[in-house]
């Protein structure tokens, strides 16, 4: 597989831009090394693999939220690893992340959950819970939840939901702060097919309205295919494939499983 | 049918490092024993003196049911008001001590030898304390309860908190959340039936406390129960010995049920 050259030039103007980024497990076993990649504004990357890959740990470089052992990670123009604790918030506060488990609080309500995507922007006592919250925070959290079709359960417990009304409630919980940049990890991995194939839809029909750019994984090739335009595929520690989605066909994918 | 000669053996002969265990157990133990003064002959003594104890405490002394069962109420409150100020006081210091949740390594460490010197004093010894600096009543009572109360369930509430899931943290952190609207948002709420199990065991180690407090003259009916031996008076010893048995065991089995209501499980 040819690796798309063309992506690594767009560095400079990119919401993200990775370079010589490594990681081991306690220093001995590496998982990757020597990544470089960029990811322009408003762009969809898939990132695909195998179980143990690295995609996760490489997504949570990209938020800063574990330290690479070697390299560089520029997101939204500033380098986040060289960052103080503070001005890493705050750059923080245009990124959210959708997991794979939905990541919600089990016994808040799903409002109290979505408020809480706030709190990056404004937080404090007020923020904890919907029935302290500002107007407008419980206006935007509506709002949110609206958009995932799901307003009407928005007093429900969280671990009352259904897998696919708990992953809609996390993506309004990512959502509700209008973020420029969004990691998703295996977003629809814990659904059944259908749901999965619904929130997938949903989640980029809303990713695509606002211009937000992400980062995403999956096993599911048709997903990366679908809905990436482009794809980066790991494997033994560096990028197998590197292409744009319309140039890939499942067979590209094979090589990465075997 | 299987050879005998592959048959496994049924017991693994111990290594010489396991034996020298065994006897080095078994030698701590007869050197506590012995340090303890155990006696089998005292043992075996003590059943007709025990007797003679029963017996001269039975029938209770019912007739003191009311004015004991005053110094009951008042032994719970010194329980349930130490124990609540004891497990409100422990949260800021669980936030302290768990790791990875607030401070770095340095303070956890330090919240927690703090925690631990707590945990290490009795409660007779605080309550001791407590009468010293506040003087003879159920004040200082509820004073050693609360530190007691503090020892114990802020050690639980900071290990509750090590152990939640991280991921609704993790999610927020992704946001540019603070860690102290983290722990209160993803943190404290799902610790949250954690820690209303530990308040209840918390609670009834109050109770069960707070019941001999009065020894060293921190209120409650202890101070019924050492006048009741001092003076020879086994009827209303017994009857104290008894009211403090129906009132813990009822606290236990009320906290059994709460838990359950509210966690779901027993723990």
């Amino acid at each position: 597989m040819a690796l798309d050259a063309g992506t690594r030039g767009e560095a400079a103007s990119a919401d993200l831009a990775v370079t010589g980024l490594a990681m081991s497990f306690g220093g001995a076993r590496p998982v990757f090394s020597g990544l470089d990649f960029a990811v322009a504004r408003g762009e969809a990357l898939a990132l695909v693999g195998a179980n143990g890959a690295g995609k996760s740990t490489l997504l949570r470089c990209c938020l800063g939220l574990v330290a690479p052992d070697a390299g560089a990670v520029r997101l939204l123009g500033e380098d986040i690893l060289a960052l103080g604790a503070a001005r890493r918030r705050a750059l923080r506060r245009h990124t959210g992340l959708v997991a794979q488990r939905h990541n919600l609080v089990p016994r808040l309500s799903v409002l109290s959950n979505v408020i809480h995507g706030l709190l990056g922007q404004a937080g404090g006592p007020r923020f904890w819970s919907h029935a302290a919250a500002p107007e407008e925070a419980r206006t935007r959290a509506m709002a949110a939840l609206d958009r995932v079709g799901i307003a009407d359960l928005a007093l429900r417990r969280a671990d009352r939901l259904s897998g696919g009304q708990s992953q809609r409630a996390a993506i309004a919980r990512a959502l509700v702060s209008e973020p420029r940049l969004l990691i998703a990890d295996e977003p629809c991995a814990s659904l059944d097919p259908a749901a999965g194939e619904e929130i997938m839809a949903l989640f980029f029909r809303l990713v695509r309205e606002t211009g937000v750019t992400v980062i995403f994984t999956s096993h599911q090739i048709d997903h990366a295919l679908t809905y990436g335009d482009r794809v980066l595929g790991l494997k033994a520690g560096g990028f197998a494939i590197d292409a744009r989605a319309e140039a890939l066909a499942p067979a590209d994918f094979r090589m990465l499983y075997d | 049918m299987t050879d005998a000669a592959l048959s496994p053996a049924r017991l693994a002969r111990p290594s010489a490092l396991s034996f020298l265990g065994y006897a080095a157990g078994a030698m701590i133990l007869v050197w506590a024993l012995e340090g303890a003064g155990f006696s089998l002959d005292k043992a075996l003594a003590s059943g007709p003196r025990l007797a003679d104890f029963l017996s001269r405490a039975w029938p209770p002394a019912t007739e003191r049911l009311p004015s004991l069962s005053w110094k009951m109420v008042e032994t719970l409150q010194i329980a349930v008001a130490g124990a609540a100020l004891g497990v409100v006081l422990s949260v800021p210091f669980a936030l302290l001590a768990a790791r990875g949740v607030l401070v770095g390594p340095a303070v956890n460490a330090a919240v927690r030898a703090v925690l631990g010197f707590i945990r290490a004093v009795p409660d007779l010894a605080w309550a001791l304390v407590f009468v010293v600096a506040v003087g003879l009543g159920p004040f200082a009572g509820m004073l050693a309860i609360m530190m007691d109360t503090l020892g114990f369930c802020a050690r639980f509430f900071a290990d509750d908190m090590e152990n939640v899931d991280k991921g609704p943290a993790e999610a927020l952190e992704a946001t540019g959340a603070k860690k102290l609207d983290i722990a209160a948002t993803a943190i404290i709420p799902a610790a949250m039936p954690a820690f209303v199990s530990t308040s209840l065991f918390g609670l009834e180690k109050a109770v069960r406390s707070s019941t001999i407090l009065g020894l060293v003259g921190a209120g409650g009916i202890g101070i019924e129960l050492k006048v009741g031996f001092d003076l020879f008076d086994y009827q209303t010893a017994m009857t104290v010995i008894l009211m403090i048995a129906v009132v813990v065991i009822a606290v236990e089995q009320v906290g059994a049920v709460v838990r359950r209501r509210i966690i779901g499980v027993e723990q």
